[in-house]
């Protein structure tokens, strides 16, 4: 019992519920309210194309978030979730457009197919892993373009196909502002479910997995059907992103699912955190921004190096490159531990030591 | 009959090349545990400075070709010193992402001095081609069949008898052992690197023979990938086989699946192989059983 007459001092719990809560400091929970209340507040400050990036930014996290759940929480690296947004985007596509089916029912059925495709990919982690698994995610990339490509019937081959943006009680979603708060909520979702999982006994079966499989297994737990959840749940956020994604650009095709999308989608994860949801956001942030960067600051040196613009997209690639190597020599763990100790060192200054 | 004969000649020729490139990932993957995923614009890099010897400054090919070697061998000692020595005894991510990041980087560097569009080699070989009962072939893929197999064996013997060939092999059975043995493991790495572009160079400048260079190149890198993991990825003579087997399968498989599905039936040939093979051998078919204990 707190005692009416003395200051309280300290955080404290002083029921269960307190202690299961996500955010169980209040000024922690207060500050992430007040975050979301900014970015429910940002469109109404910025202009169409800020808006715009934002919305392709939070697209990339759900995405990456789905990615984390596989390699950065369960270790099973993927190489192919380039392929899966893939699956994704072209179910959202065959289902509203062949069908006829409301983009509302599309988006969650994208997911649902994905996971599927995703787990019949995972079955191989049964018997494989480390570089042999990567490589069977790697041959999910190849395959499944291959038959994106060559099923023309279904998937309009290379020309691709056209979706229209969902409509909501007869209002269309066709401005950037109201884009925006649909990814927006979705990624909040993504979010809060992502953390959620890893503190339910599945999600702890998959980080025991990735920290040693042989020792989980031991402990009962069945690395084959936890491993194909992996897939699944990773999958499923992954196709939703891939839907979303579709339905924004409102025109998909084979060339924006190869490899080099896999490859930028382990990279946020890599350069924002492995293992951590925030993490996956601050890498999908990053690395969408960093062309939209590069191209403000070309722009800024053409007066000084006029043929450096023709450059560009050699100089994307070069840039893109070099931040991988330099965040895996310099922060291994990423922009979150970068985040981290700025958090640290403004807790503690005008002291610089701390009691680590 | 003859079509299937010139299929498999064409693929036992290519499944040489795959076998040379197979062979860098190989010797990486034995030395250090990691794949070269930039394997492929080590290809390019090669193609591309023996292509600017030849063609710009018309140095002659035997000349142009040790030099490239050379430069070659030099790019994989810095990029081993500079980028990948940090990530010993790293986790696979790290180092899959790194030689990721450094594949783009890489390609970032080669479009920026040579652009991005097809270059060819001036003519060597007599465009005459070779009959060889109802089988057409050009002399191209004879000479390059010719140095395949050439350097195949050579690596061969290196591995199995030469000093550092030893140590290279006791390196990748045992660090630890090896290095107590006073081998210096660093500069097997370094040593592993230069060979890893030494081969690669070889097998982008006959690829640019036979089909030209260009950026698209850099993906024969991800295509013998599945070859290496099908050898067993650190077996030498697994890559070799492997190499001369998805040549040929693919070839044939582009011959005859081709027409009834519309093309490009050889880029999933190798993978649908690869997740076959994989789900019964999960090494590969030459490939050490690991066995883990807890």
């Amino acid at each position: 019992m707190r005692n009416p007459f003395a200051f309280q001092c300290g955080e404290f719990r002083v029921r269960y519920k307190d202690d299961l809560a996500l955010y169980k400091v209040p000024r922690v929970r207060r500050r992430v309210l007040f975050v979301l209340g900014l970015f429910f507040l940002y469109p109404l400050l910025a202009t169409p194309y800020y808006i715009s990036l934002a919305t392709m930014a939070a697209m990339a996290a759900i995405g990456a978030i789905g990615l984390n759940i596989l390699t950065g929480y369960t270790g099973l690296i993927s190489i192919g979730v380039g392929a899966f947004l893939g699956v994704g985007g072209y179910t959202s596509a065959i289902v509203t457009t062949h069908l006829g089916l409301p983009f509302w029912i599309a988006v969650p059925l994208a997911g649902l197919v994905t996971a599927f495709v995703g787990a019949l990919f995972g079955v191989p982690s049964l018997r494989l892993k480390g570089l042999y698994l990567a490589m069977a995610t790697l041959a999910a990339q190849v395959i499944i373009l291959f038959v994106i490509v060559r099923w023309e019937g279904l998937t309009g081959g290379t020309a691709g196909m056209s979706l229209q943006r969902p409509d909501i009680f007869g209002y269309r979603l066709a401005s950037e502002r109201s884009y925006y708060y649909l990814v927006l909520v979705c990624l909040i979702g993504t979010a809060l479910f992502t953390m959620n999982l890893f503190r339910t006994r599945v999600g702890r079966a998959l980080v025991a997995i990735r920290d040693r499989d042989l020792a989980a297994e031991v402990m009962g737990i069945n690395l084959f059907k936890y491993k194909i959840y992996a897939f699944a749940i990773s999958s499923f956020f992954i196709g939703i992103a891939g839907a979303l994604m579709g339905h924004y650009s409102r025109i998909i095709g084979p060339e924006h699912y190869d490899i080099e999308v896999s490859i930028s989608y382990l990279a946020m994860i890599l350069i924002g955190g492995l293992g951590s949801v925030i993490g996956a956001i601050f890498g999908a942030v990053f690395i969408t921004l960093l062309p939209v960067v590069l191209r403000e600051s070309l722009n800024l040196l053409t007066p000084i190096l006029p043929h450096l613009a023709e450059h560009f997209s050699a100089l994307r690639e070069l840039v893109f490159g070099l931040m991988i190597i330099l965040f895996l020599i310099y922060e291994p763990e990423g922009i979150v531990k970068m985040w981290r100790n700025l958090k640290d060192y403004l807790k503690l200054w005008p002291f610089s030591y701390s009691k680590k | 009959m003859d079509f299937f004969l010139q299929l498999l000649v064409g693929g036992f020729v290519i499944g040489g090349i795959y076998a040379l490139v197979a062979l860098g990932f190989v010797l990486i993957y034995k030395s250090s545990d990691a794949i070269n995923f930039a394997q492929g614009e080590f290809l390019l890099v090669g193609a591309y400075v023996s292509l600017t010897l030849i063609a710009t400054y018309n140095i002659p090919l035997l000349p142009a070709i040790i030099i490239t070697l050379a430069f070659s061998a030099l790019l994989g000692l810095a990029i081993e010193r500079l980028i990948l020595r940090p990530f010993i005894g790293e986790p696979v991510i790290s180092m899959i992402m790194a030689t990721i990041g450094l594949a783009s980087l890489m390609a970032g560097v080669v479009h920026m001095i040579w652009g991005t569009e097809l270059r060819v080699f001036p003519p060597l070989f007599s465009s005459d081609t070779v009959h060889m009962g109802g089988v057409v072939i050009s002399p191209v893929y004879l000479w390059a069949l010719a140095i395949v197999v050439l350097l195949l064996i050579v690596f061969s013997l290196f591995f199995k008898f030469s000093k550092t060939g030893i140590a290279m092999r006791a390196t990748a059975d045992d660090q630890q052992a090896a290095q107590s043995m006073g081998i210096s493991v660093k500069s097997v790495f370094a040593v592993t690197w230069a060979i890893a572009a030494i081969v690669a160079a070889v097998g982008g400048i006959l690829l640019g023979h036979i089909n030209g260079v260009n950026a698209s190149m850099a993906l024969i890198g991800l295509k013998v990938l599945p070859v290496a993991l099908l050898g067993g990825l650190d077996s030498i003579q697994g890559a070799i086989i492997a190499g001369f087997a998805i040549g040929i399968i693919e070839n044939l498989a582009g011959g005859y699946i081709d027409p009834l599905v519309g093309g490009g039936v050889k880029e999933v040939v190798p993978f649908i192989i690869l997740v076959i093979v994989l789900m019964m051998k999960p090494y590969g078919l030459f490939g050490k059983q690991e066995i883990e204990r807890v």
